[in-house]
């Protein structure tokens, strides 16, 4: 994993020893302070120089610094910009940083190094009110348009109970009611071209097939799409600000909705991180729970979209078929939580409760059943000719494209690149399971579709080994800051009995410094990067999720095909609004 | 006939009466039909198992306000809903349904019912056009070319069987059936008749002037009330009416078995055309709309034009052995 060597000599020896401060992080991470004026040659270098280079720009967030506790010995920067990158053939991560000093402060744009860096840049902008000079269309993306202030700056209040009330004045009316108008040249498009007028086709907030409030703005000439721009935020929720407010433990709910269709999926890649920072290391139970019933929902969430995948092409039945399959995985979920698409059933160090008795049962049954239910939607919809007429050749992106777009997971795969983190950075035990990892080659919906297919029977095949072998052994660690902590050590002394009754009533405290965890999601990568200021809630928490750069390619794999090829590339796709907006 | 005149209203009002109700029928069995497919219940608490369900949609539609949006083309607006509904229903006119059992038994029968069908695109067009909406305009486009295409293959295809019965009387097409269902000798005219009445009636998998989870509803987006019922109860005659012309041109019409009475065989032959159009709604994607041209133009055209040649080059060579 530690495949950085060299890196920070060869910086140093090209930008000068001064330039680069490294930091060390739980997650042992290679990090990087840098002046900001230096961040677009250095990552320029670190893409297109350096000899195994970084080619995904993985995250680009940033950081309020302004209420952060000084004694930690960091540089009282006003706010932190960083960036991840991922090296493939490192397999690898770096991060930079670079601080800012002015209360609204402005740094160089990497727009023109990354297609993906657009959004993210943009997001920032958005959240912080970092401005970005040389970014082609630098405007807020989540909230709307007429929103005063940034959310995730530390002023702006987490709660409404903190604001004063709600009140929507005639002039206020007037400004939002004119900010609906749709002008075409906000959005950076033209009404005509040389020879025709084009049409512009809002295609939701509210459109059968999104699948949830996304809208997307169409410039068609006839049904040929000229571009398309995605306007999102419908869906946010302000799931990095609530972290802020949460305790360490009471957040975890909350990462249950961030992919709504990934449930406790989401907790894991929370809970790795938050375990990186306190330095636990779960029983081996815990993995085997936590890896089962992460692929039960890998499983289900791959079910909804191949229902609704058909269900976008025209074919009405296996939507309702593959629902039905849906159900029995939600009444194993059921069995096991007591919750079914949001169990919030992973803990700190741990998972909620242990198995219930007969549940190999209920799993087996399951296995059984489900194999011939995938061979008939072979038959129903995977060889169906209209199916393969409407997919193949359709939304077409290469490798490079997909990492230059910062995609990831099975979009990523479909492209004929066999990269699953799960395979090649393991996490929570995944290296001692026996799968496949599933590609294609044309990196077309076709194509996508049969890489997520064949995923839910390696899903099918880990979760018949977590049966089979699930060792025996406590659910939860026996660390201090396990939550809620084993109740058993608080009989014998008052130590532990105090550890105990604060961990429950304030939350744990979790010791500062910040780490990153990434898991293969439903969807693509998913990363949790937290920042602990030694407190009982995070500092700050940024979620790294794998539809919000699917998305923003949509503009560049839906231009010229038809209307009716956006419904084929969309459902393809795999988004979830709710794992877009946060 | 001339002999059935003295039943002439009883006969007019007896079609449209059990038209209407069919239409309103076939809604409740094919939701309950779709839902058997599907592995759920549909409609099942209004009256024995759900059959009240028509009643109290028809009162809900009736019942509710009608709007016509302040930015559509008034007059058409109105128009378009009525426009399908009389079109189909004048197509019964001309149907067979048993010996002496026909409103008009006109020697033009078949023309009648193609130039029928063809008013019906106005309806689409006229819809869309005059709901002054981009999702509407989109289907009205693709529906006007869907049908307008589909229409030339479909009336070719008949041409096969109008030369085998030497008429284009419906009822003497019927009777020249005795001996050989006409589905034997003219099944490709059989096969591209049934992919054009899918595509006439826009239904799965021709629904793209629909395509729900691409243009929402398509033509008929801005909709709604009775106006809607209207397009909703054409589209189900469109059904009846294309299945009724099966029987009657392929399938023998009334001719059966001596142990039930004509007009049975020919309801019992109709429904089960009606259970093959529930079943491919359940059953097929949607093709792309070039796609669907593509294959219209590509393939049943030149299919359509050789069976017509071969055909009449086989009349020619038996010597009108038909007739």
């Amino acid at each position: 994993m530690n495949n950085n060597s060299g890196i920070l000599e060869q910086l140093r020896s090209r930008y000068g020893e001064d330039t680069f401060k490294t930091q060390t992080t739980k997650d042992d991470i290679l990090t990087l302070w840098l002046p900001v004026d230096h961040v677009p040659e250095v990552l320029k270098f670190l893409k297109h120089d350096l000899p195994q280079p970084f080619l995904l720009l993985f995250d680009l967030t940033a950081i309020d610094e302004r209420t952060r506790k000084p004694e930690n010995g960091h540089i009282p920067y006003s706010f932190t910009l960083i960036y991840h990158l991922f090296s493939f053939e490192r397999n690898t991560f770096i991060r930079l940083k670079a601080g800012l000093r002015e209360d609204f402060p402005k740094a160089p744009s990497i727009s023109g190094l990354w297609q993906n860096a657009n959004w993210y840049e943009r997001e920032v902008y958005d959240m912080f009110g970092i401005r970005f000079e040389g970014h082609p269309h630098l405007s807020r993306i989540l909230m709307p348009r007429t929103w005063v202030g940034h959310p995730l700056r530390k002023e702006h209040p987490a709660r409404a109970t903190e604001m004063g009330p709600f009140q929507l004045y005639d002039d206020k009316i007037d400004l939002e009611q004119s900010a609906l108008q749709f002008k075409p040249e906000e959005w950076g498009l033209a009404k005509q071209s040389d020879d025709t007028d084009f049409m512009f086709l809002n295609i939701g907030p509210q459109h059968p097939g999104t699948h949830g409030v996304l809208r997307i703005i169409l410039q068609l000439d006839g049904e040929d799409i000229v571009d398309a721009i995605p306007d999102i935020g419908f869906h946010h929720r302000g799931a990095e600000k609530m972290g802020e407010r949460q305790s360490w433990h009471t957040y975890i709910p909350y990462t249950d909705r961030v992919d709504y269709l990934g449930g406790v999926m989401n907790n894991l890649a929370y809970l790795q991180a938050v375990e990186k920072l306190a330095g636990i290391e779960v029983p081996e139970r815990v993995k085997y729970i936590r890896v089962m019933l992460c692929e039960l929902f890998r499983i289900a969430s791959h079910l909804v979209w191949y229902g609704t995948f058909a269900q976008d092409v025209g074919q009405l039945s296996p939507v309702f078929y593959m629902f039905t399959d849906r159900e029995k995985i939600f009444d194993i979920i059921e069995g096991i939580c007591g919750g079914r698409m949001h169990p919030n059933w992973f803990r700190i160090g741990g998972v909620a409760q242990d198995m219930p008795k007969g549940w190999e049962q209920l799993v087996q049954r399951f296995i059984d059943y489900f194999p011939k239910r995938l061979k008939e939607y072979d038959a129903m919809v995977m060889k169906n000719s209209i199916f393969k007429a409407r997919t193949v050749g359709i939304g077409i992106f290469t490798k490079e494209e997909a990492i230059e777009w910062g995609v990831t997971g099975p979009n990523l795969r479909a492209c004929g690149f066999e990269w699953d983190f799960r395979k090649m950075r393991p996490y929570s035990g995944y290296e001692m399971f026996d799968f496949e990892v599933p590609t294609a080659s044309n990196g077309d919906c076709y194509d996508r579709a049969v890489v997520r297919v064949a995923e839910m029977r390696q899903s099918l095949r880990i979760i018949e080994q977590c049966v089979k072998n699930m060792p025996s052994g406590p659910y939860k660690s026996d660390h201090p800051i396990t939550t809620p902590p084993i109740k058993q050590n608080t009989m014998h002394d008052i130590e532990t009995l105090i550890t105990h009754f604060l961990g429950v009533t304030w939350g744990p405290v979790i010791p500062p410094g910040e780490a990153m965890s990434c898991i293969e999601a439903t969807k693509g990568a998913n990363g949790y990067y937290l920042t602990s200021d030694g407190n009982t809630s995070p500092y700050r928490v940024r979620i790294r999720t794998p539809s919000f750069p699917h998305m923003q390619m949509l503009p560049y794999i839906t231009r010229g095909y038809t209307v009716a090829d956006l419904l084929s590339i969309l459902g393809a796709m795999d988004y979830v609004l709710a794992d877009i907006d946060r | 006939m001339e002999t059935a005149t003295p039943n002439y209203l009883l006969i007019i009002g007896g079609v449209l009466f059990v038209m209407l109700n069919v239409a309103a029928l076939l809604i409740w069995v094919e939701r309950r039909g779709l839902a058997l497919l599907q592995d759920r219940y549909g409609p099942n608490r209004a009256g024995p198992f759900g059959l009240l369900i028509v009643a109290a949609d028809s009162i809900k539609l009736f019942f509710k306000q009608d709007w016509i949006p302040p930015f559509a083309d008034k007059p058409v607006f109105i128009l378009a809903p009525a426009i399908v509904v009389v079109t189909v229903l004048m197509s019964f006119v001309v149907i067979p349904f048993a010996p002496g059992i026909v409103v008009a038994d006109l020697n033009i029968g078949l023309l009648f019912f193609l130039a029928m069908s063809s008013m019906g695109a106005y309806s689409i067009i006229l819809g869309g056009w005059a709901s002054n909406n981009k999702y509407s305009l989109l289907g009205a486009m693709r529906g006007a070319a869907q049908m307008i295409s589909y229409e030339v293959f479909m009336g070719l295809s008949l041409m096969g069987v109008v030369l085998m019965a030497g008429s284009f009387n419906l009822s003497t097409i019927v009777e020249a059936q005795r001996g050989l269902w006409f589905v034997v000798p003219q099944i490709i005219g059989f096969v591209i008749f049934f992919i054009a009445g899918i595509a006439e009636t826009h239904r799965l998998p021709f629904d793209v002037p629909e395509a729900e989870s691409e243009l929402v509803a398509g033509f008929h987006s801005e909709y709604s009330g009775m106006k809607f019922g209207m397009f909703f109860i054409g589209e189900y005659m469109g059904i009846t009416l294309i299945s009724c012309m099966m029987v009657v041109l392929f399938f023998g019409g009334w001719l059966g078995p001596d142990f039930l009475p004509p007009i049975v065989w020919f309801i019992l032959k109709t429904a089960f055309f009606l259970g093959i159009f529930i079943l491919l709604r359940a059953s097929m994607p949607r093709p792309r709309y070039d796609q669907l041209m593509e294959y219209g133009w590509k393939y049943l055209l030149p299919l359509t034009l050789l069976n017509l040649v071969v055909t009449a080059g086989a009349l020619l060579w038996l010597n009108d052995g038909y007739r």
